[in-house]
């Protein structure tokens, strides 16, 4: 039997019987991952964050060979990246808005998994290590934005980093400690640089978790009724693959359009003067991704309230399993929850819009308004819906609703 | 899934439509200009780039450093590496020590960067009443509006309205944030000769150095587009050669006897 073999394939048995890589890959995204069959786009948008993952953390390498992370020479190695470097230009730009379309391609992410109830039993520790990841992912980009030491850099960290001044006692001493001074300055970044470099492979760390917890429930769907049968799913590969390459296609050149087109649209002009102690900009704003945990902080009148409120709406997710009493999954099947999710979305660009605008006036009490809904959203109506709520019939299968479509 | 994406966009849509105003509010209109360098495949002319230069080197660099551009870096507008050399020994560069140890003057080769026009940020500052003239080479992409506002602030000095009090030193510019800006009118009609002939307008000067200083402020402009249009086609013929893919193989779920 063993003769009929190609040496190719008697090669790889040998290596794979003393190391199965291979087979544990093909166990994990390959043939032996059955998947719903059922699964829409939406559901491609992990596989995209992750490969944005592997984008920045590849450009990132050669940016820091070109790097000087000092107050006197970050600003300039940056412009020397931009003007000497071999294409560090183009480093640059694809890493500054990956990590935008990062933050695009996780929230849709979050947002799928909270129309499609990805989070309720048995995901649920699945679903903590996504917030898990996505504040690994906030760290990560609020140190790398300090790091070409612009305007708004500069008085991004100062403002972030005072934030920790609300804990009371302790607050200042905790400051300090993470400034290495008494204000935002050398040291600061140096050890935001070094920490701007460790996050992702913590995060790299932690994706691999979330990965192997997926695969003990396996994908939920928009169903959100458990895959039975063999009719129900179909390998991860090639269905998935493939379908995750065309969706990578599509993102890409919505993607490569900022890159080479509008490389600074997403980014504040403010950045490119270099930070300045003595000169405050007229209005501080962090990045886009930010601009709604942004709008929570300043909703509040009370600093510390403020900062307990910011990081609340994060960690609320981490109840959320709990806080939703529906037994039913999807959204698809829930019609007075639909109607809040799309509420709850609106709210959050409502509140996205707010962070950008100077906080008084209207901007300031839409703020307001917006950041009460969110915790009303969260704490109220998805525990009230989950009770009163009549659901629709849910199918039996995924095979049965797959074939019924194919009959209309 | 086509209702989810309905429905997203809708709402989308519907938030931000309704939240428009709210914030444009305290913005200055400018009034957005035509450049060579816009667009899908947009680049510099370089001819308006040389007119630019020149304005920089007679007019603005008497205050405003341009501390990223090096001589070698004019090579971009057109320049020949002889006429660079020639321009370049022009300024006289502090240099040194030499074996004795002490400081010298040379003067400036392509590899230097542009001089400043003053030793330090103070003396800038003194000489200016109080205001530091900014380094140039980024200001496009560092201001709200980028080229557009530039030229509109070029030309957009005007008499004070009745109501509003210029303080010392102080000039009237409409598009200026808070209209009280420290640097005077700097261009005027005629004010130097074009090399090339062109006629030396407010509008041409302010036209052509806002020109020149987004070169400065993105010399990799045209670089980027063009192989961003290579980027961009190639990752089209791979998304439609992967659709297809995609529907041949999701086909065998619908006929599993193929």
């Amino acid at each position: 039997m063993d003769r009929k073999k190609g040496v190719g394939r008697r090669a790889f048995e040998w290596f794979d019987a003393q190391l199965p890589i291979v087979t544990w890959l093909d166990h994990v995204v390959g043939t032996k991952y059955v998947a719903p069959r059922n699964l829409n786009y939406f559901w491609n948008f992990g596989a995209l964050a992750g490969i944005m993952l592997v984008i920045l953390i590849a450009t990132g390498i050669f940016l820091a060979m070109a790097y000087t992370p000092h107050v006197d020479h970050a600003f300039d190695s940056v412009e020397r990246i931009m003007r000497d470097v071999n294409s560090g230009w183009l480093l640059r730009y694809i890493h500054a808005n990956g990590a935008s379309f990062f933050f695009i391609a996780i929230y849709i992410h979050i947002f799928r998994g909270l129309y499609y109830g990805s989070y309720k039993a048995p995901r649920e520790v699945l679903w903590w290590l996504g917030i898990i990841l996505l504040i690994c992912m906030m760290a990560a980009a609020f140190t790398g934005y300090v790091l070409p030491w612009g305007q708004m850099s500069f008085w991004a960290a100062t403002v972030i980093t005072n934030l920790f001044t609300a804990i009371p006692v302790i607050g200042d001493s905790i400051t300090s400690w993470l400034w290495g001074g008494f204000s935002v300055d050398n040291p600061t970044l140096n050890r935001f640089f070094a920490l701007h470099f460790l996050f992702p492979f913590a995060i790299v760390g932690v994706v691999v978790l979330h990965i192997w917890a997926l695969h003990i429930p396996g994908s939920n769907n928009p169903l959100g009724i458990d895959a039975s049968g063999p009719n129900d799913k179909v390998p991860f590969h090639p269905y998935y693959t493939v379908k995750d390459v065309f969706g990578l296609g599509v993102f890409l050149l919505i993607f490569f359009a900022i890159v080479f087109w509008a490389p600074n649209f997403l980014g504040h002009p403010d950045n490119y003067i270099q930070a300045d102690p003595l000169v405050t900009p007229s209005h501080i704003v962090p990045e886009w991704y930010f601009l709604m945990l942004y709008a929570i902080l300043r909703a509040i009148p009370d600093k510390l309230l403020g900062v307990i409120a910011m990081f609340g709406a994060v960690f609320v997710l981490f109840i959320l399993p709990w806080l939703d009493t529906s037994r039913i999954r999807s959204g698809t099947f829930r019609p007075v929850f639909k109607i809040f999710f799309w509420i709850l979305v609106a709210d959050c660009i409502l509140l996205t819009y707010c962070g950008a605008a100077l906080p008084e006036g209207m901007p300031l009490l839409l703020s307001r308004i917006g950041t009460f809904w969110y915790f009303f959203h969260f704490l109220f109506i998805l525990p009230v819906i989950g009770w009163i709520e009549v659901p629709k019939p849910v199918p039996d299968s995924i095979s049965a609703s797959v074939t019924s479509k194919h009959a209309d | 899934m086509r209702k989810i994406i309905l429905a997203a966009t809708a709402v989308a849509s519907f938030t931000l439509t309704s939240l428009d105003g709210l914030v444009a509010a305290d913005e200055i209109a400018l009034v957005p200009q035509d450049w060579t360098f816009d667009g899908f495949t947009g680049g510099f002319d370089r001819q308006q780039l040389q007119r630019g230069f020149q304005v920089y080197l007679e007019v603005c660099s008497a205050c405003h450093s341009l501390k990223y551009i090096a001589f070698r870096n004019l090579e971009d507008l057109g320049y020949s590496e002889a006429q660079i050399k020639a321009l370049a020994a022009e300024y006289e560069l502090e240099d040194g020590p030499d074996e004795e140890g002490d400081m010298f003057y040379r003067p400036a080769m392509p590899s230097d960067y542009f001089p400043r026009p003053y030793p330090n940020d103070n003396f800038a500052r003194a000489s200016n009443n109080g205001s530091l003239p900014p380094d140039l080479s980024l200001i496009t992409k560092a201001r709200v509006g980028g080229p557009d506002y530039l030229y509109n602030l070029l030309i957009s000095y005007e008499e004070p309205p009745s109501d509003v009090e210029i303080m010392f030193g102080m000039e009237y510019n409409s598009v200026f944030s808070g209209g009280q800006i420290a640097m005077p009118q700097q261009l005027f009609e005629d004010l130097i000769e074009y090399a090339d002939g062109t006629p030396a307008t407010v509008d041409q000067m302010a036209r052509d150095v806002t020109a020149f200083l987004h070169w400065a402020a993105e010399p990799k402009l045209e670089v980027r587009k063009t192989t961003g249009i290579r980027v961009v086609l190639f990752t089209l013929v791979f998304t439609i050669l992967a659709y297809f893919l995609k529907e041949r193989i999701w086909s065998r779920l619908d006929n599993p006897r193929d």
